[in-house]
C-alpha cells in the first residue's frame, strides 16, 4: 500500500543528545527545552515504529525501525552533537598519532546489563565476531577499514583467519585499531552501531541474543511482542552522559503512520517520527508547539545513469540545465507539503563540513539559463529522459512534479519510470540497466563531509551506482584523506564539492525534514541527524 | 475474495440455459430466447440506465476531447496547486479543482475513462476466450479431459485473487494496460470456464445435440453451432458483471501501487487519499467515476441475467 | 459417502501441488533477492551476501528448492525461515493467522446475517419497493472499492461522529474489529443478499411451496422449513468458498486500519521477496479453501435429499 511506512535505509549514526548540548542547541524546532510542569522520572512513554526487519544484533541493523531499538539498548564508544562535533560515550579518548593507528581508552567501571563489566576484549572480540562471513552480519563491510579484513572476509574463497590483525587488546580497559591506510576522521565511523561491544553470553546463542538483547546502553531490554511492541526500561547502573530521564520506551509497531497519527492526538501515543503525507497539512495546527519540522542530515537526489547510452557521453552542461529547470522551491511547499527543503549543494545539513550554496546557481530556478545551458552542451540525446523510482516508497509525486517542471521549463519530455517496489527498482540499479536517471538519495552514516563525498562519488564506492567516475575527483578524495588533521581533510572536501558542479555526478534535489509531533504528556522531545527522536532526553509528566 | 471477487453466478445462471433458440435467425420469427430476452431488456429501466451509462462512458474513452479541452498531464503547480473547484465553471478545467501536481481534476476525470474502460474490456476478453474453451472443453469431452482440466481451475482457484496478481504485478518490471490485463487474466478465467462447463454439461444431453451427432456433424460443428450458441448466455452474463468488476480490481491494484503508469481513477484515488485531509474533492471525482462505471456494468449484467432466466419472469 | 470424501481428498493432492508449485514458481520470477534487498541501497559483503543465500537454499535450482520446501514442511511442520527476521515461518503465522481468523470470522458471521436477512426480505417482497430499495444497497456496496468505503468509513464513523476508533490497537477486542470486519464483509454481503433473494423468489412459486400451504402447513413451517432449506443451497456454495478468500483478501483492509494480519504480511512478503513466507501462507488458505469446498458439497446432502454421494 502506498502510504504505507517503509522502514528508511538509514545507517543511522549514533548520535547523542548529551543532557548539555540537547538543551542548548536549540534547534529551531521549540523542544529540547523541558517545561515547568512536574516530571516523573520514572515515568514510560511510547514511541512510534515498524516491526524491525531483522534480529535486534548491532551488526545486523540497518534501517530505522531495528536502528532505534538497538541505539537505546546499546551504547558505543563515541557519539555526536546536533552540529557533527564528535564526543565521547564509553570511550574516555580516542587518539592516534598519525591517522592510522588510533587508541582507544574505554571510561572504567561500566557493565552489561546483565552485570558483566564492558572491557576491551567486549569490543575487539565482538567486532571480529561482526566481521566473519560465516555469521552473517549485513554490516560487516564497516570493518573493511581495518588492517586485516580482508583476510578475514575475503570477497572471494575460504577466510585466512578468524580476527582481524589490526586490532590488539593492550590491557582491560585499552585496545588498538590499525587501518590499511590513514583516515583522518575514522574516530567519526566509531559512532555507528556496528562498532558496539557484546557481552560473553552474546556468543553463547546469537540468535537468541537477537531476540532478547543484552547491551550496555542507557536502556536495558524488557520484552519484544512480535508486530505489536517493544519494551525497554531504564537501566540503572548505566555510567554514560546520556543517561534516561524517563523510566523507560515502549515501541509501538504502527503499519500506517496516519493510524499512529490518530493515536497521538487521542493520547494513546507520546513520540511519533514522522507524520504521514495525509496528515501534514494539519499536524501543525492540531499539536500546535507539540509539532516538530527541522530538517537531518539527508539529500535527495536525481542520479545519472552514466553508463547508460544517453548519458555516456554527455557534457555536464545539459545537466546543469536540467537541474535549472527544477523549481525546488515551489515543489517543496507544495507537493512535498514542507518536508524537504531546496538543496544547494550535495552535503546534508548537521554535518561536518556543510557548507551553503556549495552548487553555486545551478540549484536555483531559471528557465532562461536553463534552456539556454542544454543547447549549448548539444542537448539531452533524444530529447527525452525518464526517472526511475520505486512506487513503495512514496516518491512518485516528487518525481512527477519534478518531470512537469522539467517538461515546463525546457520542452525536454520527462516521465516518471515507476518500478513496482524497491526490490525491483534495486535490482535495475545493481545490474546497471537504468535507461536514463533514477531517484537517489544519502543518508548520513557518519556526520563527517566525507560520507557524501568519497561513499557517493568516489569510483569504486559502494553508493555510487551510476557509474560516475574521474579521475580528478578521485585523487583529490584520496588527497583529502591523507591529510593531517581532521580540519585539513574537512576543507580539502569542501573543496571538492565545490568542484562536483563541474561534473554534475548528479543533480541535488533537497534536504530531508523531520515533521514529526508528540503527545501532552511528554516534554524534551528533541532530534537528532538521522531524524529519530533523542530518547533518553524526553521527560514524562506526572 | 471478497475486495474485488468474481460474482457467483454460476449456480443461479446454469439453470437459464437449454433454449433451443438459434440466434443467428431472426428473433421475430422464432422468438426463442434471446428474442424473449431482447423484448423484455426493451422495457427494463435497469436496462435503459445502464446502457445510456455504458454508451456515455464509451463516448467518454473514445473522444475524451469532447468533454473538455483541459489537458490531463499538464500540471502547473504554482498557479493550481489544491485550487478548489469552481463549481459555476461547468465543463470548464477548474471545475472540479486541481489536484497536488495542479492538474485538472476534471480533465482527469475524464481522461480515465480510457484506461479503465481498456482494462475492463481487454480482461473480460480474455477471460471469456480463454476461459470459455476450456469450460467447453472440459464439459463436452468429459472423462480424464475433465478431471485434468478441472483440477488446474481448481488449482488458480485456490490462489486468493487479489495475492495473485499482485505477485504478477511485481514480476513485470515495465507495467502497461498489457500487463495489467495480463495479471488479471491470469487468475480471473477460473469463473468462466466453472460457468461455461455447466452449462455445456446440461445443453450437450439435450435432443438436437444428439440429433446433429446421429447425422453425422463433426465434433467442431456440433460444438460452435450446436453447444455454443445455447451454453453461451450464463457466460455472457459473468462476462458483463465481471467487466465491471475487474474496472474497480484495477482501481485497487493501483490503490496498492501495482497498476498503471498514466492517467487512470485508480492511481488518481490513491494520490488523492494524501490530501484527503484539506481537499476531499480530488479523490472524490475519480471515485464517483469509477462507482458509476463498475455500477453500470453491474446493472447490465443484472439486467440481461433476469431477461435470459425465463423463471424469472 | 465414504468413499465419495476419499475419492475427494485424492483429488486434493495435485490441487495441492499444483497452487503451491505455482506460487513458488511465481516469486522465484520476480526480480530482485530478498538477500540483496536487506542491504539496502549501499550494498554489502559479497561474502556475506553468498553466504546468507547459501544458508537459505537460495543458490539451488528452483525445483530443488521447492522439493526441499515440501519435504521440510510435510515431513517436520517446517515451513523455513523468514529470510529478514530471521524467524521460522511457522512463527510468523502463528502470530498473523489468530488476528485475520477474528477478523474474518466477524466478517464471515456479519455477512451471514445481514446478508440472509436482507435476501430472505427482498425475495419475499420481488418487485416490491422493498426489493427495488434492498437491490440498489447491493449494487452500491459492489460497486464502490473497498478501499474508498474504508475511508468513507474511517471518516463518518470515527472522526465525524466518534463512534469507533479509527483504526485498530488491540486486535483480540471485537469492538475495534468491528468496522473493518463491515467493511471486509461488505461485498460479500451484497453476494450474500443477491443469491438469497434470487433463490427465495425462484423457490417461492416452485411447485411444493403450493402443496404445502394447500396442505395448510402453518405459514411460519412453509418459510422457515420448506424455503429456507431449498434456497440456502446456492448461498452455502457461496459462504463456503467465501470463508478462506475473506482471510487471503484483507490486504487492503488491514491496511487501511492498521491490522497486522495475513493482508499485510502478505503485502511485506511480495515486497520482500520472502518466498517462504508468502508460500507459507498461501498453502494454509489453499488447505482452508479445499476443506472448506469439501465441507460445502458434503452440506449439499444434508439441505438437498435429492443429492446422495456414493
Amino acid at each position: 500500500m502506498r502510504g504505507a511506512k517503509s522502514a528508511k535505509w538509514v545507517a543511522g549514526a549514533a548520535v547523542v543528545a548529551l543532557a548539555a548540548t540537547a538543551c542548548s542547541g536549540g534547534s529551531g524546532s521549540g523542544s529540547g527545552k523541558s517545561d515547568k510542569a512536574a516530571v516523573n522520572p520514572n515515568g514510560t512513554f511510547s514511541v512510534e515504529v515498524g516491526e524491525p526487519q531483522k534480529p535486534l544484533q548491532p551488526a545486523n541493523t540497518m534501517e530505522s525501525n531495528g536502528s532505534i531499538v538497538v541505539r537505546s539498548l546499546f551504547s558505543g564508544l563515541v557519539g555526536y552533537t546536533q552540529s557533527g562535533k564528535l564526543t565521547m560515550i564509553n570511550a574516555q579518548s580516542v587518539t592516534s598519532k598519525d591517522n592510522k593507528t588510533f587508541t582507544v581508552k574505554l571510561k572504567p567501571g561500566w557493565k552489561f546489563h546483565d552485570g558483566t563489566p564492558v572491557t576491551a576484549q567486549s569490543y575487539v572480540k565482538a567486532w571480529n565476531w561482526d566481521a566473519q562471513p560465516k555469521n552473517k552480519m549485513t554490516n560487516s563491510f564497516w570493518f573493511s577499514d581495518i588492517q586485516g579484513y580482508s583476510d578475514v572476509a575475503p570477497d572471494k574463497g575460504k577466510p585466512k583467519a578468524d580476527a582481524m590483525s589490526g586490532l590488539k587488546v593492550v590491557d582491560d580497559n585499552t585496545f588498538t585499531i590499525t587501518l590499511n591506510k590513514p583516515m583522518p576522521y575514522f574516530a567519526y565511523k566509531l559512532g555507528y552501531e556496528v562498532f558496539d561491544p557484546l557481552p560473553e553470553s552474546f556468543y553463547k546463542d546469537p540468535k537468541a541474543a537477537g531476540q532478547h538483547p543484552i547491551g550496555n546502553g542507557p536502556y536495558k531490554f524488557v520484552s519484544w511482542d512480535h508486530n505489536k511492541q517493544i519494551v525497554v526500561k531504564k537501566f540503572d547502573g548505566y555510567k554514560g552522559p546520556n543517561a534516561a530521564k524517563n523510566g523507560g520506551v515502549i515501541f509501538k509497531n504502527y503499519s500506517k503512520l496516519e493510524t499512529a497519527y490518530q493515536d497521538l492526538k487521542s493520547g494513546n501515543l507520546d513520540v511519533m517520527r514522522q507524520v504521514a503525507p495525509r496528515d501534514l497539512p494539519v499536524y501543525k495546527q492540531d499539536l500546535g508547539k507539540r509539532a516538530v519540522d527541522q530538517s537531518y542530515s539527508a539529500i535527495q537526489t536525481i542520479a545519472v545513469a552514466f553508463y547508460s547510452k544517453q548519458w555516456k557521453h554527455i557534457n555536464p552542461k545539459v545537466l546543469q540545465g536540467l537541474s535549472m529547470a527544477i523549481d525546488r522551491d515551489t515543489i517543496t511547499k507544495t507537493v512535498l507539503q514542507g518536508t524537504r527543503e531546496p538543496a544547494t549543494g550535495w552535503v546534508a545539513k548537521g554535518i561536518m563540513g556543510y557548507q551553503p550554496n556549495a552548487a553555486g546557481d545551478i540549484t536555483t530556478y531559471n528557465p532562461t539559463k536553463a534552456k539556454q545551458l542544454i543547447k549549448e552542451g548539444g542537448g539531452v540525446p533524444g530529447n527525452k529522459i525518464s526517472i526511475q523510482y520505486n512506487a513503495d516508497g512514496g516518491h512518485k509525486e516528487w518525481v512527477e512534479a519534478v518531470c512537469s517542471s522539467i517538461t515546463n521549463a525546457t520542452g525536454v519530455k520527462c516521465v516518471g519510470d515507476s518500478k513496482p517496489d524497491f526490490q525491483t527498482d534495486l535490482n535495475i540499479r545493481d545490474q546497471h540497466k537504468v535507461k536514463s536517471l533514477y531517484r537517489s538519495g544519502w543518508v548520513l552514516d557518519y556526520p563527517f563531509i566525507s560520507d557524501f563525498i568519497r561513499e557517493v562519488f568516489g569510483s569504486k564506492a559502494d553508493g555510487n551506482q551510476g557509474g560516475f567516475s574521474s579521475k580528478k575527483i578521485d585523487d583529490d578524495i584520496a588527497k583529502a584523506d591523507s591529510a593531517k588533521t581532521l580540519e585539513d581533510s574537512e576543507k580539502q572536501y569542501q573543496a571538492i564539492e565545490k568542484e562536483l558542479v563541474n561534473y554534475m555526478p548528479s543533480i541535488p534535489l533537497w534536504y530531508y525534514k523531520v515533521n514529526a509531533g508528540y503527545s501532552e504528556r511528554v516534554s524534551g522531545v528533541a532530534y537528532n541527524q538521522s531524524g529519530d527522536p533523542i530518547l533518553t532526553g524526553v521527560q514524562v509528566k506526572k | 475474495m471478497p475486495e474485488m471477487t468474481t460474482t457467483p453466478a454460476e449456480k443461479t445462471t446454469t439453470t437459464a440455459t437449454g433454449g433451443p433458440g438459434q440466434p443467428e435467425q431472426k428473433p421475430e420469427k422464432v422468438r426463442g430466447l434471446w428474442g424473449d430476452a431482447w423484448r423484455d431488456l426493451r422495457t427494463n429501466w435497469i436496462f435503459i440506465v445502464s446502457a445510456v451509462l455504458i454508451v456515455l462512458l464509451l463516448v467518454m474513452a473514445a473522444f475524451p476531447s469532447l468533454f473538455t479541452d483541459a489537458d490531463p498531464a499538464k500540471a502547473n503547480l504554482a498557479k493550481h496547486y489544491l485550487q478548489h473547484p469552481n463549481y459555476g465553471h461547468i465543463f470548464s478545467a477548474d471545475w472540479l479543482g486541481y489536484d497536488a501536481q495542479g492538474r485538472s481534476v476534471f480533465a482527469r476525470a475524464i481522461y480515465g475513462t480510457r484506461a479503465s474502460l481498456l482494462v475492463g474490456a481487454g480482461t473480460t476478453l480474455v477471460v471469456t476466450v480463454v476461459g470459455g474453451l476450456i469450460g467447453m472443453i472440459a464439459g463436452y469431452f468429459g472423462g480424464w479431459v475433465d478431471a485434468v482440466l478441472s483440477r488446474i481451475t481448481d488449482m488458480f482457484f485456490g490462489i486468493p485473487f487479489l495475492l495473485g496478481t499482485m505477485v504478477m504485478l511485481n514480476s513485470f518490471p515495465n507495467r502497461s494496460i498489457l500487463t495489467v490485463i495480463m495479471a488479471l487474466s491470469f487468475f480471473g478465467w477460473t469463473q468462466t470456464a466453472r460457468v461455461m462447463r455447466g452449462a455445456v454439461i446440461t445443453v450437450k444431453s439435450q435432443d438436437y445435440v444428439h440429433a446433429a451427432k446421429a447425422l453425422g456433424a463433426g465434433t467442431p460443428r456440433i460444438l460452435f453451432r450446436h453447444v455454443l450458441p445455447n451454453a453461451v448466455a450464463p457466460v455472457i452474463v459473468v462476462a458483463t458483471i465481471s467487466l465491471g468488476i475487474y474496472i474497480g480490481a484495477e482501481a485497487t491494484l493501483s490503490f496498492l501501487g501495482l497498476g498503471l503508469n498514466g492517467v487512470s481513477w485508480g492511481n488518481d484515488i490513491s494520490d488523492g487519499g494524501n490530501s484527503i485531509r484539506i481537499a476531499k474533492f480530488i479523490m472524490l471525482y475519480p471515485s464517483i467515476m469509477l462507482s458509476i462505471t463498475v455500477l453500470a456494468f453491474i446493472m447490465l449484467g443484472e439486467a440481461v441475467r433476469n431477461a435470459l432466466d425465463p423463471k424469472q419472469r | 459417502m465414504g468413499r465419495y470424501v476419499a475419492r475427494r481428498l485424492l483429488q486434493m493432492i495435485p490441487v495441492f501441488i499444483g497452487t503451491t508449485l505455482l506460487i513458488f514458481l511465481m516469486v522465484y520470477a520476480l526480480p530482485g533477492d530478498p538477500v540483496r534487498g536487506l542491504f539496502g541501497d549501499k550494498g554489502g559483503s559479497p561474502a556475506v551476501i553468498n553466504a546468507l543465500r547459501h544458508q537459505y537454499g537460495l543458490d539451488k535450482p528452483v525445483l530443488v528448492q521447492y522439493w526441499d520446501y515440501m519435504r521440510g514442511m510435510i515431513l517436520h511442520f517446517d515451513f523455513g525461515t523468514q529470510i529478514g527476521s530471521d524467524q521460522p515461518v511457522t512463527q510468523v503465522l502463528g502470530q498473523a493467522f489468530p488476528v485475520t481468523i477474528r477478523l474474518g470470522l466477524l466478517a464471515f458471521a456479519i455477512e451471514t446475517v445481514l446478508g440472509l436477512v436482507l435476501g430472505v426480505a427482498a425475495g419475499m417482497r420481488a418487485g416490491k419497493a422493498t426489493d427495488t430499495a434492498i437491490l440498489f444497497l447491493t449494487l452500491l456496496l459492489i460497486s464502490v472499492p473497498i478501499f474508498v468505503l474504508g475511508y468513507i468509513f474511517q471518516t463518518v464513523f470515527a472522526f465525524q461522529l466518534g463512534w469507533m476508533s479509527p483504526s485498530v490497537n488491540d486486535a483480540t477486542n471485537y469492538g475495534q474489529l468491528l468496522m473493518p470486519a463491515i467493511v471486509l464483509a461488505s461485498v460479500s454481503l451484497a453476494y450474500v443478499a443477491r443469491l438469497t433473494r434470487t433463490s427465495v423468489a425462484e423457490n417461492l412459486r416452485a411447485d411444493y411451496m403450493r402443496t404445502a400451504i394447500a396442505k395448510g402447513l402453518p405459514r411460519r413451517r412453509v418459510i422457515g422449513v420448506h424455503l429456507m432449506r431449498n434456497s440456502l443451497i446456492p448461498v452455502v456454495t457461496f459462504l463456503g468458498t467465501d470463508l478462506g478468500a475473506l482471510m487471503g483478501g484483507a490486504v487492503v483492509t488491514e491496511g487501511i486500519f492498521n491490522i497486522h494480519g495475513v493482508g499485510g504480511t502478505i503485502y511485506q512478503s511480495i515486497i520482500r521477496r520472502e518466498g517462504t513466507t508468502l508460500v507459507g501462507l498461501v498453502t494454509i488458505l489453499v488447505l482452508v479453501y479445499l476443506v472448506a469446498s469439501l465441507i460445502v458439497d458434503l452440506l449439499y446432502a444434508v439441505l438437498d435429499p435429492r443429492i446422495r454421494y456414493a
